[in-house]
């Protein structure tokens, strides 16, 4: 019976140790020069939008092209490049869609103002709806 | 039926419009995953690149942003390892044939499995720029291949075409930017 529990340990050990290099191998490895740089590789790539997935940022994509684009925010930031240099970098070749805080412009104004618009329509509705009942 | 009921109906009705009105743009070939480039009325980024045809690494022929056509031509973007550029092959091979200029780009391909591709295919391009890093791919904006970027005879490109090009979309559609390039 100990002998079996033993046996059981050990294949559990190799399991989670196999499905760690694993998940190491999926991730890639780069190397930074300070933590804060770390930070901002996280931040830009979060908010970087794949555009071949489309509904993953570049962080949690493996598509191809996103490889490519989050190996390009690396060596623009090692470049020295910011934060928003970054994203103008990807947007004026990308278009608007890969950011996922798009500037307010005439193309984009439709994604900022829709929102209000509904709450807006909303609102009218509930509000009448409210006089409907008073009478 | 009291207003009140009518006005959620009407809501619910509108939507399903909405809804069958993409459903049919859809089924009329329009792919809601196709994104808008950037590029449009830019130039071709900078770029030095070798010819696909270079003999070997050291005799070069280098190709860059300047010595592209002077006239309008459309810059394919394909890869051996690519199934939808095999689909679309042929039809390239037809396009030279009625005279389009077509300059290809071998994007992040193998050099030996590109050009055997093409000798065992056809080659339909005049030229073919080898990126197998992807850096000209990156600069253009291209996000899988097939990629078809149109450029007028200004050197701007006009319209880029993600997916397949084929006898249908190029008659309703493609033709006529082709036109407007020239």
């Amino acid at each position: 019976m100990i002998k079996f529990r033993l046996n059981l340990k050990l294949i559990l050990i190799l399991f989670t140790t196999i499905i760690s290099a694993y998940s190491l191998a999926a991730t890639d490895i780069f190397e930074f020069n300070n933590p804060q740089q770390e930070q901002q590789f996280h931040e830009i790539s979060q908010q970087l939008r794949c555009p071949q997935c489309q509904n993953n940022s570049i962080a949690d994509s493996n598509a191809q092209i996103s490889v490519d684009m989050r190996n390009k925010v690396y060596e623009l930031l090692q470049q020295g490049k910011d934060k928003q240099q970054i994203i103008d970098y990807m947007i004026e070749r990308y278009g608007n869609f890969v950011s996922y805080n798009p500037p307010l412009n005439p193309a984009t104004i439709i994604l900022w103002s829709a929102p209000i618009i509904l709450l807006l329509i909303g609102s009218f509705f509930l509000l009448r709806r409210k006089k409907d009942e008073d009478k | 039926m009291s207003k009140k009921l009518m006005l959620p109906l009407v809501i619910f009705i509108l939507i399903c419009m909405m809804f069958l009105y993409q459903l049919y743009r859809n089924n009329q070939g329009e792919n809601i995953t196709d994104l808008e480039s950037a590029m449009v009325g830019k130039n071709i980024p900078e770029f030095k690149l070798a010819s696909l045809f270079n003999p070997d690494e050291t005799e070069q022929i280098e190709i860059t942003n300047h010595n592209m056509p002077a006239q309008a031509y459309l810059l394919n973007v394909w890869g051996s390892w690519c199934p939808a550029c095999f689909d679309e092959h042929p039809f390239m091979l037809e396009l030279n044939k009625k005279g389009v200029l077509l300059i290809g780009m071998n994007y992040k391909d193998d050099r030996l499995k590109a050009r055997q591709w093409l000798a065992n295919l056809g080659n339909p391009y005049k030229q073919v720029i080898f990126d197998p890093k992807g850096s000209l791919g990156f600069d253009l904006g291209v996000y899988g291949a097939p990629e078809t970027f149109f450029i007028n005879k200004n050197g701007k490109i006009i319209y880029r075409h993600v997916g397949v090009i084929n006898a249908e979309n190029w008659a309703n559609k493609l033709n006529k930017i082709w036109q407007e390039a020239q």
